[in-house]
């Protein structure tokens, strides 16, 4: 008889299975997270959990009979007798339909890691004018900790790992203590009783010999500092939060931005290893701020948007060399914009922000209940069409409700063919 | 044997010595007090993931991938998290050695019992049962399924994983009527038979000539000599093993499609043993467990406690709700089978006179486990049930059976019930829910059009009025026409020849450039 541990193989036998079935279902299971993307928090929407899809196409069919004069023996009879005549509905069977069974047969329900939820939810997007792809992709490694060896150069002993190694070994070894000779020979100084004596001195002398046998420090002790080479990004990605924090923006606004930003952020941080945020809030003057105060402090004032488009400028030209980063913007404004504003913000847009930038999307944020169609041109958008007309490269889009904000940003990152991509 | 010999183990946890003892203790009792033949044991201790792995796989340690086996692995993922369903305690494979998968938190009783019931029960049911003797091979299923699953790596890798997965789609959807009903002139050995596909493929690799091409062949024979009754003969018809029919006569197979469906229907053959002994199997394992720890009990080797837990866990498994109960979901092949072993341990040494007159046979012959080991040797679910239910265990279980007919608008009729009159039919009728013979569709192949349009023709012939489920049957037979790759049609015939139903199906162009 022979019994192995199995529980220490490697897991995830199925994952391949697995993946294979994910594939095959991607469009539905892509549906279906799109579907319960749209009914759940920014926070929660990365978290995985449960889909259910349409068993269609998915199904194992084999052939199977129904119908027909059925017989069948049950257990448990309490009160008929042969040639009773059950009527067909109701309890006198106990064998009615079971509603749930439908049910099965119909929505297939499992449950997606993290993981394979935010690979389908954004599968289908794309980094808009890569540019600077390459570079984003480059890494250059560096060095970083990486526990201890058993061999390296000198210069690398771990001194405090190494002494304590050695203490274990001359304990479990039991090398004598130099106090135990100490006493033992002044014992025998002391010693009287030549028989005692004897027996002391050979005790003495075996110990010096273990004493000997076993080193203070052997070389099994000794261990290096252990380095490892990790990759560094060498180019990364900041992305700019810009929004009118002005009075006419409201609670319900500002939500509709901040959840736009956060798709932003996770779609960057997968194609980035680092992504730094930048938070400009402005209203007739701009300042950069924490998240907290960026979404919940109080603010009020004029609107002047190119105060804002300076402070990205400033902080870009201090801060991130667009040789070494990839920049990102997102404005989010209800659209009001003060009327003599407009030639500052083209200049600073064409001139400063956008030659520098990877992507420039502007998302104008509309009070709830109010269709898109119906939210009237604002200054700000009006402005901008005139700059995209001019061949400027801008995305925009209107959103007034929570639940559009999936739609809108999938239709920003979109995967263009490629011929669109060129020019 | 001493009478006690100390504890095996006490408390709920388990080492690998104690494995180890608890397995010899009941080798010895299964030895020598119940004289089981048992493959060689290899216990495996595993987690829940690994026994989810293991689900979704039919149970085998390997097995070529699949997405069908990803689905149902993400299907019993989510009901286990749910907690709407918990995992087995173990799994064992028909295999030599045989292979008991347990799961690493069961308690040392726990362990006890399924080692019991695993290792020694099932163990001694495959290797004695007549079905599995004869269609299946334990010494060669492994490495089977092993040379299984680098095939279809192979193939995947050849000829796309597309091509491969459209086939083996269509395989499945055959899989249960790829079997060999009635057994051929030769044992199957799963190990000849890997090394024949490499010698085929072998052969045919170093005999190819082009040449062969050229040489003119005889004069054609017309239609009319081909007489159909001859055709037939020559096509091997009618015959019920549609992906044995495919794999040798399907007209534009590639060679590796071929391979592939005989390795769907090894596979088929493998499991349809299981499928007709559940409730002997089941049974068996349960008796032989019963024993084994009673005993283990009785020696003063399993201390008091250990046994209740185990006489709790004993009784949920052997528990047969009534079929007004909400948990009811037909026979519990625990239950039944355990009541019929229990009662042929009655029968054999404390007869009464019903007994003497239904079991003539076996009524006080006092050697309780020589019969049963004749019996676990030598029936199948159906046999089983029709020889050896006894009218005091149908009056037990208050079985009755219940006829029902559509036509009949007043309702179903009680046909019969445990009393004199009903013992015999009750029986057979609770026997031929075990018989495959009526639980699978009869569908055969009858006939194909060779002068005509290579139209492949078969045959459903209808008991008692159960048709096809039509959705169902246009899926399956289009997976068939994408094999045979010409129309295929199936008709659906009573007894009395009147056709019911006919379907007709082309192959789609997808499969046949494949």
């Amino acid at each position: 008889m022979h019994i192995v541990d199995r529980r220490l193989n490697p897991g995830s036998k199925s994952l391949e299975n697995r993946q294979r079935f994910l594939r095959r279902a991607k469009a539905l299971v892509q549906g279906a997270v799109k579907k319960s993307s749209q009914d759940r928090d920014i926070k929660d929407v990365l978290e995985g959990g449960e889909v259910s899809i349409p068993l269609d196409g998915m199904n194992e069919p084999r052939f199977r009979r129904e119908g027909g004069t059925r017989d069948m023996v049950l257990p448990g009879n309490k009160k008929f007798i042969e040639g009773d005549i059950l009527p067909r509905s109701g309890e006198g069977s106990g064998r009615a339909s079971d509603p749930g069974e439908g049910d099965g047969e119909d929505a297939f329900r499992f449950v997606l890691s993290r993981d394979e939820f935010v690979d389908l939810f954004l599968d289908d997007l794309e980094l808009p004018d890569l540019a600077k792809r390459k570079l984003a992709e480059a890494e250059s490694e560096g060095l970083r900790r990486a526990g201890y060896a058993t061999s390296g150069s000198p210069a690398n002993i771990s001194v405090s790992r190494t002494v304590r190694l050695a203490l274990a070994r001359r304990v479990a070894l039991r090398r004598p203590r130099p106090e135990t000779i100490a006493e033992l020979e002044a014992e025998i100084a002391d010693c009287g009783d030549e028989a005692r004596r004897v027996e002391l001195m050979a005790e003495l002398a075996a110990l010096k010999a273990k004493l000997r046998r076993i080193p203070f420090i052997d070389p099994i002790d000794i261990r290096y500092r252990r380095f490892e080479t990790m990759p560094k990004p060498v180019a990364q990605a900041v992305m700019f939060c810009l929004m009118d924090v002005s009075g006419s923006m409201s609670e319900h606004m500002k939500d509709l931005a901040k959840r736009f930003y956060m798709l932003l952020y996770v779609f960057l941080t997968r194609r980035y290893r680092h992504v730094e945020i930048v938070f400009i809030r402005h209203t007739d003057r701009a300042e950069e701020v924490d998240e907290d105060t960026f979404f919940h402090g109080p603010a009020s004032g004029g609107t002047l948007v190119s105060s804002a488009l300076q402070a990205m400028h400033e902080i870009v030209r201090s801060r991130f060399r667009p040789a070494d980063w990839n920049i990102y913007a997102a404005q989010a404004s209800d659209g009001d914009n003060s009327g003599s504003d407009g030639a500052a913000v083209s200049r600073l847009l064409t001139e400063m922000i956008l030659p520098v930038s990877q992507f420039f999307a502007y998302l104008e944020v509309g009070e709830t209940g109010g269709s898109t169609f119906d939210m009237p041109d604002s200054s700000l958008w009006t402005l901008y069409q005139r700059l995209r007309a001019d061949g400027v490269p801008l995305s925009m889009r209107k959103v007034s409700d929570r639940s559009e904000i999936f739609p809108v940003f999938h239709d920003l990152f979109h995967r263009r063919r490629k011929q669109e991509k060129a020019p | 044997m001493t009478a006690t010999a100390g504890f095996l183990f006490e408390g709920a946890d388990w080492d690998f010595t104690k494995l180890q003892r608890i397995h010899d203790a009941c080798e010895e009792i299964a030895r020598s007090e119940l004289g089981l033949d048992t493959y060689p044991n290899q216990i495996e201790v595993i987690t829940a993931e690994q026994m989810l792995d293991a689900y979704s796989s039919a149970g085998m340690p390997l097995f070529y991938k699949h997405w069908s086996f990803g689905k149902h692995f993400a299907h019993h993922e989510a009901f286990y998290r749910k907690g709407i369903m918990g995992l087995a305690y173990e799994i064992v494979i028909n295999s030599s050695p045989c292979i008991s998968y347990l799961m690493e938190e069961n308690t040392a009783t726990m362990q006890t019992l399924v080692i019991a019931h695993a290792a020694f029960g099932h163990n001694h049911f495959f290797k004695n049962n007549y079905l599995f003797r004869q269609w299946t091979d334990a010494e060669g299923i492994l490495d089977y399924l092993d040379f299984a699953k680098s095939y279809v790596a192979q193939c995947e890798e050849r000829h796309g994983r597309l091509a491969v997965e459209q086939t083996l789609d269509a395989a499945h959807a055959l899989m249960s009527h790829g079997i060999d009903r009635y057994p051929g002139k030769k044992k199957l050995d799963l190990r000849a038979e890997e090394k024949r596909a490499g010698e085929r493929r072998q052969h045919e690799e170093s005999a190819f000539n082009d040449l062969w091409r050229t040489v003119p062949t005889g004069p054609v024979k017309s239609a009319e000599l081909l007489s159909s009754e001859r055709r037939r003969n020559l096509l091997g018809l009618p015959q019920e093993n549609l992906l044995y029919f495919l794999e040798k006569t399907a007209p534009r197979l590639q060679l590796w499609q071929r391979e592939l469906l005989r390795i769907v229907r090894h596979i088929a053959q493998y499991f349809y043993p299981q499928s007709q002994t559940k409730v002997m199997n089941e049974g068996t394992a349960t008796y032989v467990h019963y024993r084994i720890m009673t005993r283990l009990h009785e020696q003063g080797r399993l201390s008091d406690g250990n046994f209740l837990e185990f006489l709790t866990s004993h009784t949920n498994v052997v528990f047969q709700p009534n079929f007004d109960d909400q948990r009811f979901s037909g026979f519990n092949p625990y239950a039944l089978g355990f009541a019929m072993m229990q009662d042929i341990e009655r029968i054999v040494s404390n007869p009464d006179d019903e007994d003497r007159e239904w079991f003539p046979d076996i009524a006080g012959t006092g050697d309780v486990m020589a019969v049963l080991r004749d019996v676990w040797a030598n029936y199948r679910d159906e046999s089983f049930i029709s020889q050896f239910l006894s009218p005091r265990l149908i009056r037990h279980l208050r079985l009755f059976h219940l006829h029902d007919d559509p036509e009949q608008r007043a309702g179903i009729r009680v046909d019969a019930i445990h009393d004199e009159r009903g013992y015999r039919r009750v029986r057979r009728e609770l026997a031929r829910q075990y018989d495959v013979g009526y639980i699978d569709p009869n569908i055969e192949v009858v006939d194909v059009d060779l002068a005509g349009n290579r139209r492949l023709m078969l045959r459903h012939t209808v008991i008692k009025g159960a048709q096809l489920n039509e959705a169902d049957a246009k899926r399956v037979l289009q997976h068939l026409a994408d094999l045979w790759s010409y129309d295929v049609s199936l008709v659906e015939v009573d007894a009395s020849d009147n056709v019911l139903k006919e379907y007709v199906l082309n192959p789609r162009a997808l499969a046949a450039a494949a």
